[in-house]
């Protein structure tokens, strides 16, 4: 209650670090978006940590939701003979089918806008990552294992978890400090400004999608019927 | 008026702490610490705001303006994303509990076999 | 004036939301709630002018937490469904 009482009222916290970021970030980093620019810019080693923090939940989950040995694999539930699972309605499989396409694209368009409007790599990350579900609602699983195979989810999402630090480890070697912005900054307001925002972005973006396809697999897999001995 | 998002914060924290005391389901208190973490955000959203000051995004207004705190809200993107985290490795957990102990329900969880 | 009366009443329904998502005892219901309690959140954070905030929390709060609890459920029905099934067996 002491602390409480303490507080200021909310919306009249003065905060000079804030203020400062807000009227610097066009004229110094190129970025319209403040969030963005805090995000992967001025603060960009933090979100190295926030990318790891994921990157090793995916590989948690993954360990516990492993099949184990007493547990032969079968047929998924969609397969079995002699069961009859009630197929999705109509109206919902062509919707789904329907969405996904733009789904993809508009993940793909806040991914490399994120440094022009709200977005960046996780927003982006966390909606391309919703596709291949809308997948799964419309067609069957055998469907989403052929567009989406473990291969794939996997390279990508290293991929994107190694090259946060490539890109950091090159500024190193090219004389700069760790993840320096090197690249020269674009105009403020396209998908150039900022420099080296753009690759990070994309880095995180298929490092996000990645992992969270990586758990929706797991988690899918987990509805295969076990076989009886 | 101007305290309503502190209260709610703190409203939000109790209830969550209630639920995670007098669950008897795993899953329900997994999302009860769901609960607890939105209560940091609202903390978080009304530590940043400024009463009457647009989004800090610059592409519509011009650079300069002030705007609400962006700093405030790069800690809230980690936020959510630890949400998730924790979410899913403690939905694992409980599956796995499932299957060695046969139950979820925390209060009958009494042998801890070494 | 009417900005404020937003602030209060999006404040007053994410407080209702989280009773409601900790009073359902339900886990099958409660998933329903948690997404539906994402989204109020998310409409708060646009309310308080977090734009970044409020796209991630849409995604995830409403979209992969619940799908999380679903198949998380469904995984320990199938589980006791089998552990049920070699208990009679054992009988």
């Amino acid at each position: 209650m002491l602390a409480y009482g303490a507080m200021p009222p909310v919306g009249f916290v003065q905060s000079k670090y804030g203020d400062m970021v807000n009227s610097l970030t066009v004229s110094e980093r190129h970025i319209t978006d403040a969030v963005t620019a805090v995000n992967f810019d001025v603060r960009g080693f933090d979100t190295l940590g926030e990318e790891f923090i994921l990157f090793t939940s995916v590989l948690g989950v993954v360990v516990l939701m492993r099949r184990q040995k007493d547990e032969p694999a079968g047929d998924h539930e969609d397969q079995l003979p002699g069961r009859t699972i009630p197929k999705p309605s109509d109206a919902a499989r062509v919707m789904s089918f329907a969405l996904v396409a733009p789904t993809v694209l508009f993940g793909l368009y806040i991914v490399t806008h994120g440094q022009v409007s709200p977005g960046g790599g996780f927003q982006g990350g966390v909606i391309l990552a919703s596709a291949p579900l809308l997948l799964y609602l419309c067609a069957r699983y055998s469907d989403l294992k052929r567009v989406l195979p473990d291969k794939l989810v996997d390279i990508s999402e290293a991929i994107g978890a190694a090259g946060y630090i490539v890109i950091g480890g090159a500024c190193v070697a090219l004389g700069g400090v760790f993840l320096q912005n090197l690249l020269p900054l674009g105009k403020s307001g396209t998908v150039t400004g900022g420099g080296m925002v753009a690759f990070i972005d994309l880095g995180v973006g298929l490092e996000v999608s990645g992992g969270l396809c990586t758990a929706l697999l797991i988690y899918l897999e987990e509805l295969l019927e076990d076989k009886e001995q | 008026m101007n305290y309503l998002a502190y209260g709610v914060a703190a409203w939000l924290f109790l209830i969550g702490l209630y639920g995670v005391v007098s669950s008897s389901n795993l899953v329900h208190m997994v999302l009860c610490v769901g609960v607890i973490q939105s209560s940091s955000y609202v903390l978080l959203l009304s530590i940043g705001y400024r009463i009457g000051r647009p989004a800090p995004i610059f592409s519509d207004i011009s650079p300069g303006t002030p705007a609400v705190d962006p700093i405030v809200q790069a800690l809230m993107l980690t936020d959510i994303v630890v949400e998730v985290t924790v979410v899913a490795l403690l939905l694992s957990l409980a599956v796995q509990i499932h299957k060695r102990h046969g139950t979820l329900n925390p209060d009958r969880l009494t042998k801890v076999s070494g | 004036m009417s900005e404020q009366i937003l602030r209060a009443t999006i404040l007053l329904f994410v407080a209702v939301g989280g009773s409601a998502v900790v009073l359902t005892r339900e886990t099958a219901a409660q998933a329903m709630v948690v997404s539906f309690y994402g989204l109020l959140l998310s409409i708060l954070f646009f309310v308080f002018q977090a734009p970044d905030v409020a796209l991630s929390q849409l995604v995830v709060g409403a979209l992969a937490l619940p799908l999380m609890i679903l198949l998380a459920l469904a995984r320990v029905k199938k589980q006791g469904q089998k552990q049920k099934r070699r208990e009679q067996e054992n009988t």
